[in-house]
């Protein structure tokens, strides 16, 4: 094991994982964030602590990450490069590892545009590959950037994101190989609702040998409704919401939309589970974390191996 | 060129209204290209001026000028015989030649009429497009021209990010994305390869964030 991580030891011993996402809370509702928590334990192999997502102000994932420890949960740690320069990018990977994370998932983050500090300066000091070169350099060398030795190096299990929906189509798979050269251990895929394109991205990961070197979690959302299915297909970046499913979700009644949406999130783990070379999901079931224990029972994956 | 674009007149009003003599100057060089200081808009922007005035029953006295270049000293004394008869200089140059008019006339208030916007090019009549962020360091040799810098709205070096769509970038539909230009351009000359090789982190040193630059050649001093 390059890591003491347990979701390592899960993907290593061939199981199939499920990682789900948990956003901290909008100030410092340490009991908001509890409860959440507590509603994932020992549903999921680890779970996602999301940093400053869509650019709103959130309580820092370092610190939730620390509160969902503490409840027994394995965090991911994920790291947003928008916000901080290399300095605060690497102090915060010490402090985390100093906490006991031992995952971490390294991120560009969306642009500061679409959250709720519009003005706010860019940082982009690095970029997502070069934050997974940051953290790999850091485990296999016990050096920084720069060369410096450090004391007690984090030895982190390394993941990264890879939207297979995203422009150019050409260029997708090549930047995944790119993340898989800087040192990527797994990818969390971008939502998948466009279950063709995810197949024929991920056939062009197997040729290239990509599954071979990584795993690949298939990223997972459910929809509350059709309203929300339009909003994803229309507004939030780099979604690919087919025009068969907004109308499969329009097809029913509006109270019955919510159950409809988890049916077909039930389906989508079944097929993508199909799919050869995909190692796991991740339910990002956003402000829906309560609906993940009854998704993960209907689709046969309540029960987490003991590692 | 520098690109900047005027301000409103009442924006330049709060900040001159207080003297009773105004010298306008415009600079005939890179913010005349982009037609927002040449020539003409100082013109223009001293009889908006006055019009403007006269509508609140004031008269000061407002008097057009305009320099070759605001930021060369050989071209700002142009100016300096008009300058003691004025209380303020209401510059349509650049940032940098505001400033280099507050350098040389050191008694004066320089108040600046544009806001000055970015390093670009005349794409078209009206339409100009930022494409350099003067890093200190040129990398459009690795990218096909197309500078991720500045044509990427998060500096990325190895590539999109998961929100370019359709060749545009997840900010605004209207921003082309930075990266589908680059993989478009060396698709078309053969030279994808190049962009498969890892990119270190940029040393940002030779950027803005090294502290305000200043190029100093001895082969060049007088």
């Amino acid at each position: 094991m390059k890591t003491e991580s347990r979701l390592e030891k899960v993907l290593a011993a061939g199981h199939f994982a499920v990682t789900a996402e948990c956003g901290p809370p909008k100030g410092s509702d340490v009991g908001a964030l509890e409860e959440k928590g507590k509603i994932l334990l020992n549903k999921v192999d680890a779970v996602n602590v999301t940093d400053n997502q869509t650019a709103i102000v959130r309580m820092s994932s370092v610190a939730a990450c620390s509160i969902l420890k503490n409840l027994g949960h394995e965090p991911i740690l994920q790291m947003v490069t928008r916000d901080r320069n290399r300095i605060a990018l690497q102090s915060d990977l010490f402090g985390a590892y100093a906490l006991g994370m031992r995952n971490v998932l390294c991120l560009t983050g969306d642009h500061q545009c679409f959250g709720n500090q519009k003005q706010a300066v860019g940082v982009f000091d690095l970029d997502s590959i070069q934050l997974v070169r940051t953290v790999r350099d850091m485990r296999e060398t016990g050096k920084i950037i720069g060369g410096e030795d450090i004391q007690v190096p984090p030895r982190m299990f390394i993941g990264a994101a890879e939207n297979p929906f995203a422009d150019p189509l050409s260029w997708r798979v090549v930047r995944l190989a790119k993340k898989v050269d800087a040192g990527v251990d797994f990818i969390q895929t971008q939502c998948i609702f466009n279950l063709d394109r995810f197949s024929r991205f991920m056939e062009q990961a197997r040729d290239m040998g990509l599954t071979e070197k990584i795993s690949i979690l298939a990223g997972i959302t459910p929809m509350k409704s059709v309203g929300m299915a339009r909003y994803m297909a229309n507004k939030v970046a780099g979604m690919d919401v087919p025009e068969d499913l907004i109308k499969r979700m329009a097809g029913v009644p509006k109270e019955q939309q919510a159950e409809e949406g988890i049916k077909i999130t039930v389906e989508t783990i079944q097929q993508v589970r199909e799919i050869s070379g995909v190692a796991g999901v991740h339910l990002m079931a956003i402000e829906w974390e309560h609906k993940v224990p009854e998704i993960l029972a209907a689709a046969g994956l309540d029960k987490r191996p003991v590692v | 060129m520098i690109v900047a674009e005027l301000k409103r007149i009442d924006e330049i009003r709060k900040m001159i209204d207080r003297y009773s003599s105004i010298l306008v100057v415009g600079c005939d060089s890179c913010v005349a290209e982009c037609a927002a200081g040449g020539n003409r808009e100082t013109m223009l922007l001293a009889a908006a001026l006055r019009l403007s005035y006269r509508k609140d029953n004031k008269n000061p006295v407002i008097t057009e000028a305009c320099l070759d270049r605001q930021c060369v000293d050989d071209f700002i004394e142009g100016i300096a015989h008009q300058v003691p008869e004025h209380e303020v200089i209401l510059s349509l140059g650049c940032g940098a030649g505001v400033q280099a008019l507050a350098r040389v006339y050191t008694d004066k208030p320089i108040i600046p009429a544009l806001d000055t916007l970015f390093i670009g090019e005349t794409q078209m009549r009206g339409v100009w497009q930022e494409n350099c962020l003067g890093c200190g360091q040129c990398k459009l040799g690795h990218f096909g021209a197309v500078c991720p810098v500045t044509r990427c709205s998060k500096k990325l070096m190895n590539g999109p990010c998961g929100g370019s769509k359709e060749g545009r970038c997840e900010v605004h539909p209207e921003i082309p994305c930075g990266w589908d230009m680059i993989v478009t351009r060396l698709e078309t000359l053969g030279e994808l390869d190049r962009l498969s090789e890892y990119v270190p982190p940029v040393d940002w040193s030779t950027s803005h964030s090294g502290g305000p630059r200043r190029v100093v050649r001895e082969d060049q001093k007088p």
